[in-house]
């Protein structure tokens, strides 16, 4: 009778060994493509995971070897605590650095562009967008303050990209999104998105030598991207209230800081590359509770709408939910991600410039956002 | 035994029904509470037709728990979803058909969450809690509430009743529980004999915690930090009187009303270990129930109830133009009952029950009334019409519930009327003359309603919504047998295998912007399993008496949606193996206890990749000595916990982080 006992209580033990020492998520490789051995090196991939989840991570279509590698960022940094963090909401490369703005981390983590191996980080609460310009970057942030009961506003954040250290910071709109800069200007998409319906409608105008708040120009509800053209336009998104107002784009002059042009139609994100602009549209309607899906070319110099597609294959009708988007400034390829249901991997698609789809690969989950290294690191 | 058991433990009428009813005559209430079940230790779990798991009396108190979450734990086919910590979200998931779908039953009446559907066993402190029954399916007796069949699982929640000793009018105990994460947990409970008839109670109790514990993780570097943001502070009192008549009819009434504050601990992520994101709670509930049996084949249950709970939820990391975050939800409910039950011959016997439940919610953000909101009502009618055939060897019973559910809205779409017939069909068979074996199983259509946050959470419900049905079937046996003079006294087993399918799954998918989830009815999920339980009670040399209790499960839930992503893949958070050991032994006034739970690894995605979305088997050892005795006419009880003696540190939900070696001192007395 008692080594029966014996045996139940050894049983646990036997069990322990299948707990397995954690690893690092190992990286995963697939060749997607030919190689090729151009000016580009390649292109990162951020996943951002959802809210959580701690699951951001980072992939890299390497366009030399044609190769796409999936969560290059924990094999390069084994020993971070946590890995990338939660929720990966915008990247670019920089003077040889690749930052990362992770928002539910509150850090903008800098590797280096090549190896991906971590230099440092900055701590950002609740930040959003980055964007680069003569030394600085420029950080967008939910909040200016938090947990100011009064301070409803963001802020943009100005970091040394020398010593990574903040060096100046602007109060802007409510829960301010991208940021654009033109003629020394910083142009930041405000949403007011923790205040429905009380959303923000206008981008705040931040003079970059003073740093101060401008001016304001109103657009429209609930704006998101803000995006320059190659004649001094912005292409700014406003994304509806869900319910009766539609998605939008408008266009900004922004000689005059003034709507030069509404679209009425819903545009959800876009890449601008030469004179085009490749577009789609997510836009829910909870009256309906469906989803409408629509893709669009526009020509920036013209502002007029292309009557051409940029997916011709009928590739669009596997594509659940796209999510980013990014034109290949080499070759034209489109690349779009599907972020699916959002609980699960996404999906990278290439399209060459007949529209025809070159490749589709896995990634990590809801795949968004994009960002070019070339060879020479230069920006 | 007393008829007046029916109403007060649902759990007994089981047994009564069992056995010769007609035997059973009216007495008075002293008696009823000197009554135990008589027959076999298993009985009521032997003879079901649907798997019944309970853990009562000293075996409830033999397990190291806290809560009623604790508690469930021990149950096979049951994956308690614990946040961590003494105050964090506890919830319970049967057979993986997902929390929503095990209704929980407080005192014979639902104890419900319109809102989100999901009820907090956290909240539930064993302090007044004489036992816990699980019931795959339904409850085995067809005379109940019409609610009572309207769940694919039932957990029944039994306060205690009091033990009246000799000619005392009055029975008291207080209680102090401390410990770890800064446990204060004192509660008295008294009770007063009313007449010869009836009796009044009232608990009461406080919790305090700072819920503050160590972890570690190894997810990529190793670091150690302090869990935070998991402090509670509760306070609940209970009243509740019985009365019985002469004419063998009870009529009980209870009031509750519950407080609490707390921290909610957010999840542990890269650069953000810490919360400050709080939610205050205050549940109230009266409810009353009548029940009578004006001739030996006719029998009545009334049962009503009124709720009001509020919640207010504040998120300092968002602020407004009106301030920091802070949402108010109060949720009203109104129910009444009536059943009936008729035996047309000893053998044949037919109930019909009728509810009517009314729920509404009403919600504030910063004071106003938030951005799109639609203040929904939800009116429904449930009736069950059920039939019982009881023969030497077969105990059959099967029903049909017709739910007509209406919601309204103040503005935009609300989900509008539905009706559904749902059906379910139970059998309990002994093959031999001899009693040691029975043979069982079941079939249960049912469906679960999305809930007020599925349907109209302003930016996250979707009003087209569908109700999400489930498929449940079962195929049992169990054995029974007790010896005399012999080592082994009582040997239980039970093994069961299961089928459930789930039709439009109702999936939370964050939206555009992540902060805003979005609903949706997309999967279709196969669960096959099989749960194991055994016990045993063994009287070794040396008057030491051990108990001993296993439970094993193995299932297997798979993603089939057509055209989905993750086909033929696990669900997430089904672990294929999972299990628990018990074992008490007892000897003069001592008692020893020793319990291992073990989950397997399993997925926090659908999609099942490795590493990435893989978590961890987990394991907990936990040991206790109790010792009872008398001071000075005081019986006193003193008890000393070790849980998680190993110091695992390991998680249930992804990045909730969960306590690793913990005490607790319990000291009670009569008063």
């Amino acid at each position: 009778m008692k080594k029966r006992y014996l045996l139940w209580i050894l049983l646990p033990l036997f069990l322990a060994a299948c707990r397995k020492d954690q690893k690092p998520v190992p990286e995963t490789v697939t060749q997607v493509g030919a190689p090729d051995t151009g000016l580009l090196k390649g292109m990162y991939v951020l996943n951002e995971g959802n809210m959580g989840s701690n699951k951001a991570s980072l992939d890299f279509l390497d366009l030399q070897t044609g190769k796409y590698h999936q969560d290059i960022y924990e094999q390069a940094n084994p020993t971070v605590v946590k890995g990338l963090g939660d929720v990966g909401n915008d990247l670019g490369v920089y003077g040889g650095k690749l930052y990362i703005v992770v928002n539910n981390s509150n850090k903008v983590e800098v590797v280096n562009a090549n190896t991906v191996k971590r230099i440092g980080q900055v701590n950002i609460q609740n930040c959003r967008n980055i964007i680069f310009n003569n030394g600085k970057a420029y950080v967008s942030a939910f909040l200016g303050v938090v947990g100011d009961p009064k301070a409803p506003n963001g802020a943009v954040y100005e970091i040394d990209t020398a010593t990574l250290q903040i060096t100046r910071k602007v109060t802007v709109g409510r829960q301010p999104e991208e940021l654009a800069i033109v003629n020394n200007k910083i142009y930041v998409a405000n949403s007011g998105g923790y205040s429905p319906p009380n959303y923000e409608r206008t981008l705040s105008v931040v003079d970059l030598n003073t740093f101060t708040e401008i001016k304001r120009i109103d657009v429209g509800i609930n704006l998101e991207k803000v995006k320059p053209d190659a004649y001094g336009n912005l292409y700014v998104t406003s994304r509806g209230d869900y319910y009766t107002v539609p998605p939008d784009l408008f266009v900004i002059d922004t000689k005059t800081d003034a709507v030069k042009k509404d679209f009425k139609m819903p545009v959800s994100n876009f890449y601008i590359k030469g004179d085009t602009a490749y577009m789609y549209a997510v836009a829910f309607s909870y009256t309906t509770g469906q989803n409408t899906i629509s893709y669009s070319m526009i020509d920036v110099k013209t502002e007029t709408v292309i009557n051409k597609q940029y997916i011709t294959d009928g590739t669009n009708q596997q594509i659940k939910v796209p999510y980013g988007i990014a034109v290949n400034p080499l070759t034209g390829e489109v690349y779009v991600t599907d972020a699916k249901n959002y609980v699960t991997p996404g999906t990278l698609y290439s399209f060459g410039t007949d529209g025809k789809k070159k490749f589709s690969v896995t990634t990590g989950d809801i795949p968004g956002h994009f960002t070019f290294l070339y060879n020479s690191n230069h920006h | 035994m007393s008829i007046f058991l029916v109403s007060l433990l649902p759990v007994t009428t089981i047994a009564q029904t069992k056995d010769s009813t007609e035997k059973l005559k009216a007495d008075t209430l002293r008696k009823l509470n000197e009554v135990k079940i008589t027959t076999s230790r298993n009985y009521i779990q032997a003879t079901s037709p649907v798997p019944v798991q309970v853990l009562k009396g000293a075996q409830l108190e033999q397990i190291n728990s806290l809560t009623v979450a604790d508690a469930v734990r021990y149950f096979s086919g049951v994956q308690l979803k614990d946040y961590g910590g003494v105050g964090g979200l506890k919830t319970i998931n049967v057979r993986s058909l997902g929390t929503n779908h095990t209704a929980v039953f407080y005192d014979g009446v639902e104890f419900s969450n319109a809102q989100n559907g999901q009820v907090d066993l956290g909240k539930f402190s064993l302090d007044n809690i004489e036992e816990i029954a699980l019931y795959d399916a339904q409850q085995n007796s067809i005379f109940q509430p019409a609610k009572g069949f309207a769940s694919a699982s039932v957990l029944y929640l039994v306060t205690k009743s009091p033990k009246f000793r000799d000619s005392s009018d009055f029975t008291g105990k207080a209680t102090l529980k401390t410990g770890s994460f800064g446990l204060i947990n004192p509660s008295v409970n008294a009770a007063y004999k009313i007449g010869n008839n009836g009796y009044a109670t009232i608990s009461t109790e406080l919790m305090h915690a700072n819920g503050r514990y160590k972890f570690s993780t190894n997810d990529g570097g190793d670091t150690t930090a302090v869990r935070s943001n998991g402090d509670i502070n509760s306070q609940r009192i209970e009243a509740a009187a019985a009365i019985a008549s002469k004419d063998s009819a009870v009529w009980k009434i209870r009031g509750y009303l519950f407080h609490s504050d707390r921290g909610l601990p957010a999840a542990v992520v890269n650069h953000n270990f810490d919360s400050d994101q709080r939610e205050w709670d205050r549940d109230m509930f009266l409810q009353s129930s009548y029940q009578t049996n004006p001739t030996n084949r006719d029998s009545w249950q009334i049962n009503a109830k009124y709720s009001n709970d509020y919640t207010s939820y504040l998120d300092p990391d968002i602020t407004t133009t009106r301030g920091l975050l802070n949402d108010k939800y109060t949720e009203k409910e109104l129910y009444f009952s009536v059943a009936n039950r008729y035996r047309v011959t000893k053998q044949l016997s037919f109930d019909l029950s009728a509810d009517y439940q009314r729920n509404s919610l009403n919600s504030t953000q910063n004071d106003t009334i938030p951005y799109r909101f639609v203040s929904p009502v939800r009116n429904q009618l449930l009736i069950a019409a059920a039939g019982e055939l009881r023969l030497k060897r077969w105990d059959i019973q099967a029903n049909l519930l017709a739910t007509f559910v209406n919601d309204s809205v103040d503005t935009l779409v609300s989900a509008g009327r539905k009706t559904k017939y749902t059906p379910a069909f139970l059998f309990s068979w002994q093959p031999f003359e001899n009693p040691e074996l029975h043979v069982r199983g079941f079939y249960k259509d049912i469906f679960r309603l999305p809930t007020f946050n599925d349907l109209y959470f302003t930016f996250i419900g979707n009003s087209f919504l569908k109700p999400e049905f489930t498929k449940q079937s079962d195929l049992g046996l169990t054995y029974n047998k007790s010896w005399k003079q012999q080592t082994l006294t009582d040997l239980f087993l039970q093994v069961d295998g299961y089928c459930n399918i789930i039709h439009n799954k109702i999936i939370a998918a964050p939206g555009q912007n992540l902060a805003r989830w979005m609903m949706y009815n997309i999967n279709e999920v196969h669960i096959t399993g099989l749960d194991i339980d055994a016990s045993a009670i063994w009287q070794l040399p040396a008057k030491i008496q051990l108990s001993t209790g296993i439970t094993y499960t193995y299932q297997k839930g798979i993603d089939v949606t057509s055209d989905g992503y993750n086909t033929g893949q696990e669900i997430p958070y089904t672990p294929k193996s999972s299990g628990s050991l018990l074992i008490g032994a007892q000897k003069d006034r001592f008692v020893l206890n020793y319990s291992f739970i073990y989950t397997g690894s399993r997925y926090d995605e659908a999609a099942n990749t490795p590493v990435r979305n893989y978590l961890q088997p987990w394991y907990t050892h936990d040991m206790s000595v109790t010792y009872s005795g008398n001071f000075k006419h005081h019986q006193i009880k003193l008890c000393g916990e070790v849980n998680n003696m190993l110091n695992q540190q390991y998680e249930v939900i992804r990045n909730f982080p969960m306590p690793g070696r913990n005490y607790r001192i319990t000291i009670s007395t009569n008063i």
